[in-house]
C-alpha cells in the first residue's frame, strides 16, 4: 500500500491505523464503546476445579469481575454434623485435595485441643504427622506449579512435576493404602505405623525430586515467556493480605512474614531448623518462587524428621479415644464394648468451642469446632485459606488483560474443595 | 495468652457492651452486644495494645436445640434453648432467653501474635447485625456465606447475595431445621431418555 | 445379506477408528481431577490408548469425562456442555461422586451425573486408581466397538434401523459384559437359548 518513491519512513514514525485517519482518533471520547460480559465458565481448562468468572472486558482489559464460587459446595459442615468425630476425617481429606494429609492434621489437632489431650499424643505420632504433612505440602506445591505452568504452555514442566508427585503418591500408598484421599490420621494419633523401609525410600525420592525441581527451575526461572507473563502481574499488597486474611504462600509473597509453623509452633515443628521464604513484590512470580523454595524447605524438614524420629506408640493410650488392638477386640469383652462404643457412638468430646489453626498448603487452615458433649460435632467449621485469596482477585484482576487471569488464578491455587467446602 | 485483649476491652467498654468474656482451651473470647459490634471491632483493629490487623474468620453458629451440658448451661453460660414451636410466629423474646444464632468473628494480630474470638448474639426474629466490611474488607465474602447458609443479614453490606448456593435456592441450608438431604434440583433428565 | 455384511464390517471399522481416537473433554471439578492428571501423566499414560488430547471445547470433543462431584448448581452447565457435543458422543462418569454422588448425600450434591446426562461407563473409586480408570476406558472402547454407546444407539434408532435397546447385553454372572449379540428371548435373567452363558468374546460372531 505504501509506495516507496520518497525516502523510507522508519516504522515507528508511520501511522498505519486501520479505518482511522489518525491514531489519536482511537481514543476519541465520542467513540462508542461497550463493555462486553465474558464468561469464564464453571468448566474451563484454566479454572482449576470449577469457578465461574464473569468478566466485563473492554477490548482485552478487564474492567470488572464477578467471581462466582460454590460450584463444588459439597456441604462439609452439614455432613459433619451427622457424622461422628472420626467419620469427619474422610471429609477433611477432600477439602484441599492436593494435600490431604495437612487437612487431616489440622482437624485432628483441633479435636485433640478441644478434648485437652494435646499433651498426651505420643511423640512418634507427632513426628509421623509432620512427615506426612510435609510430604503432602510438597505434592500441593508440585501440583500447583505443574498445572499453572501447563496453562502457560509449559507442558513439560507439568509432566516433570507429575512424575515427582507420582513417586510421593506411591510412598503414601505404602503408608496408608490410598494415594490421594488417605484418612490416615485418627483422633489421638495415626491409624498405622510407618512401614518398613520408609525412611530410606523417602530420602531417595527427595533426592530425585530435587533433580526434578532443578530441571523445572532451568526451564522456567529465566524463561523469557514465563517471566513476561508472571512478573509484575497480579500484585497483591501487604495491606490487602492483612485486611483479607490471606496467609500461606500467597500471603508471604506480599511480604507478610507469617507462618503458623514458626509463629505458633505445633506438633514438633519447633525442633526443626527451616526457613520460611517471604516475597517482596506480591506478583505472580513471587508466589511461584515462594512455592519453589517452600518445597526445598519441606525437604529439609523431612530429612531432619527422619533422622530424629523416636520409636514408640503411634496412638494415645486412652481407651475412650483409641480403638483397642484387633487381637483384644476379638478376644475380650471389654475391648469389644470399647470398640463398639467408639465406632457407634463416636469419641465423646466434652462440650465447648475451640479454634485450632495449622499451616496447610495454602495458608492458615482453621477448624472452629463446637461440641455439645456428644459423639457428633455440633458445628465443624473450616476456615479456608484460599477463600480470601480468591476474594482479593475481585480487586486485583480489574486492569489486567484476559490472558493475565490464567497465571494469576493459577498461582492463587484456589482449590474448589477448600474454597467451596 | 491474649488476656491483654480482654483487659483492654474491659477497660475501654464499660457500658455493658462486653456481655461476658473468658478463656477456654487456650482461646480468649468475648461476647459483644449487638449494637456495639462495629465500635468494638474497630477498637480492636486500631488500639496499639491489641492491633488486630488481620481478619481470620467470620461465621455463624445455630444453637437451635443445643443440648445443655451438666449444670443446665451450654458452654457459654447461656441457658439451653429448646426448639420453638413455631419459629415464624412473632413472639416477644423473653429476657434471659439466649439468641438462636451467634455470629462468630476470629481476628489476629500479626505484630503482637495474639488472637481473640468475638461472639454477637443474633435473634431469630431479627437476624441482622452490622457489616464489618468497613473494618476489614475481607469480611465481604464471609458475610455473604453466613447470609447464604444461615440467613443472617448484614446491614450495610455492599453486595449481600448468595455465594455458595445458587440464587434459585430457597432456604438457608446450614440451619438446624433444614434437612440435610432436601435437594432443590435445577435440572433433571427424564429416566431412560436423553 | 451381502449389504448387511458390508455395512456391519464398515461399521466395525468405523467404530474401531472411533474407539482409538477419542477426543476427551475432561469436565474436572474435584479431587478425581488429581487422579485424572495422574492417568494423563507419563506413568499411566492414557495416550497409549489414543485418548490423549483433551479438547477444551465440547464442539470438538466426543468423550465427555465427568471427573468429580457434580453439584446441583453445576447441573445446567453440564447439560449444556453435553448438548453442545456432536454425535456420536460418549460419557464416562469418573469417580463415585459422578456415578452416584459418593458419600455426599446432601442438599447440594447431585446423586450422580446421570441425573442430567446419559452415562455409558461408570468408574467407581474415591478416587479411582489410574489402573481402574484405564480399565473403564477399555470397557468403553469395547462398547464403542460393538456400537452400544447411548448416542450410537440413538443414531441408529433415528436412522430407522432396528436396533432394539435389548442389544445392551445383560451383565452375566462373572460381572463382565458377555453373551451373544442377539438378545435372549427370555430377557436378561433368562438363559441364552443355546443353553449356555457365554462369557467373554463369543466365538464366530463379529
Amino acid at each position: 500500500m505504501d509506495t516507496h518513491d520518497g525516502p523510507l519512513v522508519p516504522p515507528q514514525n508511520r501511522r498505519v491505523v486501520l479505518g482511522f485517519k489518525e491514531a489519536e482518533d482511537l481514543d476519541a471520547p465520542d467513540l462508542p464503546t461497550e463493555s462486553l460480559p465474558l464468561n469464564m465458565g464453571p468448566s474451563h481448562p484454566a479454572m482449576h476445579g470449577t469457578v465461574r468468572m464473569v468478566l466485563e472486558v473492554e477490548g482485552e482489559k478487564i474492567s470488572n469481575v464477578d467471581i462466582q464460587i460454590g460450584y463444588l459446595h459439597r456441604c462439609f459442615e452439614k455432613e459433619s454434623e451427622s457424622a461422628t468425630w472420626t467419620q469427619v476425617f474422610p471429609y477433611t481429606d477432600r477439602l484441599n485435595y492436593i494435600s490431604p494429609m495437612l487437612n487431616n492434621v489440622g482437624y485432628a489437632l483441633a479435636v485433640e485441643k478441644l478434648m485437652g489431650i494435646t499433651g498426651d499424643i505420643p511423640e512418634r505420632a507427632s513426628y509421623i504427622r509432620v512427615i506426612v504433612g510435609e510430604v503432602s505440602r510438597i505434592t500441593d506445591h508440585l501440583t500447583c506449579l505443574g498445572a499453572s505452568a501447563m496453562e502457560l504452555g509449559a507442558f513439560t514442566v507439568f509432566l516433570y512435576a507429575l512424575k515427582a508427585r507420582e513417586w510421593l503418591f506411591e510412598l503414601l500408598e505404602e503408608v496408608c493404602g490410598a494415594r490421594l484421599t488417605s484418612s490416615y490420621l485418627r483422633i489421638g494419633g495415626v491409624s498405622f505405623d510407618l512401614p518398613e523401609g520408609f525412611g530410606p525410600k523417602l530420602l531417595d525420592i527427595l533426592g530425585r525430586t530435587r533433580i526434578v525441581m532443578s530441571d523445572i527451575g532451568k526451564l522456567l526461572d529465566r524463561n523469557r515467556i514465563f517471566r513476561d507473563r508472571m512478573d509484575g502481574i497480579g500484585i497483591i499488597t501487604k495491606e490487602d493480605a492483612l485486611a483479607y486474611g490471606i496467609t500461606g504462600p500467597v500471603g508471604r509473597s506480599t511480604g507478610l512474614a507469617y507462618d503458623v509453623r514458626k509463629d505458633h509452633p505445633y506438633l514438633v515443628y519447633d525442633r526443626f531448623d527451616f526457613d520460611v521464604p517471604v516475597g517482596s513484590v506480591g506478583d505472580n512470580f513471587d508466589r511461584y518462587a515462594v512455592r519453589v523454595e517452600e518445597i526445598a524447605q519441606s525437604m529439609r524438614i523431612l530429612e531432619q524428621a527422619l533422622a530424629t524420629i523416636p520409636a514408640g506408640p503411634f496412638m494415645v493410650n486412652n481407651p475412650r479415644v483409641a480403638l483397642p488392638p484387633k487381637s483384644e477386640t476379638y478376644n475380650s469383652i471389654e475391648a469389644m464394648i470399647a470398640h463398639f462404643k467408639i465406632i457407634m457412638d463416636g469419641v465423646h468430646v466434652p462440650a465447648g468451642e475451640v479454634y485450632s489453626y495449622t499451616e496447610a498448603g495454602n495458608g492458615e487452615l482453621g477448624f472452629y469446632l463446637v461440641s455439645d458433649g456428644s459423639g457428633r460435632p455440633w458445628k465443624c467449621r473450616v476456615r479456608p485459606p484460599c477463600l480470601p485469596a480468591t476474594a482479593v482477585l475481585t480487586k486485583v484482576l480489574p486492569g489486567l488483560f484476559i490472558a493475565d487471569v490464567v497465571p494469576t488464578f493459577g498461582m492463587i491455587n484456589m482449590i474448589g474443595g477448600e474454597c467451596d467446602r | 495468652m491474649a488476656q491483654i485483649v480482654l483487659d483492654r476491652l474491659a477497660a475501654r467498654f464499660t457500658d455493658g457492651e462486653i456481655l461476658e468474656s473468658g478463656s477456654a482451651h487456650g482461646d480468649e473470647w468475648a461476647r459483644v452486644r449487638r449494637d456495639a459490634w462495629i465500635p468494638v471491632t474497630m477498637f480492636l483493629r486500631e488500639d496499639p495494645a491489641t492491633k488486630m490487623e488481620m481478619f481470620i474468620d467470620l461465621t455463624c453458629v445455630d444453637r437451635f436445640g443445643m443440648r445443655a451440658s451438666p449444670g443446665g448451661l451450654n458452654p457459654h453460660g447461656l441457658a439451653a434453648r429448646g426448639p420453638s414451636a413455631n419459629p415464624s410466629a412473632p413472639t416477644e423474646v423473653p429476657t434471659g432467653e439466649p439468641p438462636r444464632f451467634d455470629v462468630v468473628l476470629h481476628v489476629y494480630s500479626v505484630s503482637l501474635k495474639h488472637r481473640v474470638r468475638l461472639y454477637c448474639g443474633v435473634t431469630e426474629e431479627d437476624p441482622s447485625v452490622d457489616t464489618l466490611v468497613s473494618v476489614w474488607p475481607g469480611t465481604n465474602w464471609f458475610e455473604r456465606e453466613a447470609y447464604d447458609l444461615y440467613g443472617v443479614r448484614f446491614k450495610g453490606h455492599p453486595d449481600l447475595r448468595r455465594i455458595l448456593m445458587y440464587p434459585e435456592f430457597v432456604g438457608h441450608p446450614l440451619r438446624k431445621d433444614y434437612p440435610k438431604e432436601k435437594r432443590q434440583p435445577l435440572v433433571r433428565r427424564q429416566a431412560g431418555r436423553d | 445379506m451381502g449389504f448387511e455384511f458390508h455395512t456391519s464390517s464398515l461399521k466395525a471399522a468405523v467404530n474401531w477408528a472411533r474407539k482409538f481416537s477419542l477426543f476427551q473433554y475432561p469436565f474436572v471439578t474435584a479431587c478425581c481431577g488429581m487422579e485424572f492428571m495422574s492417568v494423563a501423566a507419563p506413568k499411566y499414560d492414557i495416550a497409549r490408548f489414543g485418548a490423549e488430547f483433551p479438547r477444551f471445547s465440547p464442539r470438538q470433543a466426543d468423550l465427555l469425562i465427568i471427573v468429580g462431584t457434580i453439584t446441583e448448581r453445576q447441573g445446567p452447565a453440564l447439560r449444556r456442555i453435553y448438548d453442545q457435543m456432536c454425535e456420536p458422543k460418549w460419557v464416562v462418569a469418573f469417580g463415585v461422586c459422578a456415578s452416584t454422588g459418593g458419600f455426599y448425600q446432601n442438599y447440594s450434591t447431585m446423586p450422580g451425573a446421570d441425573q442430567v446426562v446419559p452415562v455409558d461407563v461408570y468408574i467407581p473409586g474415591c478416587p479411582p486408581r489410574p489402573e481402574q480408570v484405564l480399565d473403564g476406558l477399555m470397557l468403553l472402547m469395547d462398547r464403542i466397538q460393538r456400537g452400544e454407546g447411548h448416542s450410537q444407539i440413538a443414531i441408529e434408532a433415528e436412522r430407522g434401523y432396528d436396533v432394539p435397546l435389548a442389544a445392551i447385553r445383560p451383565i452375566d454372572k462373572m460381572g463382565t459384559l458377555g453373551g451373544s449379540p442377539n438378545p435372549p428371548a427370555t430377557g436378561p435373567a433368562g438363559q441364552n437359548p443355546s443353553g449356555s452363558h457365554a462369557i467373554g468374546p463369543t466365538g464366530g460372531k463379529p
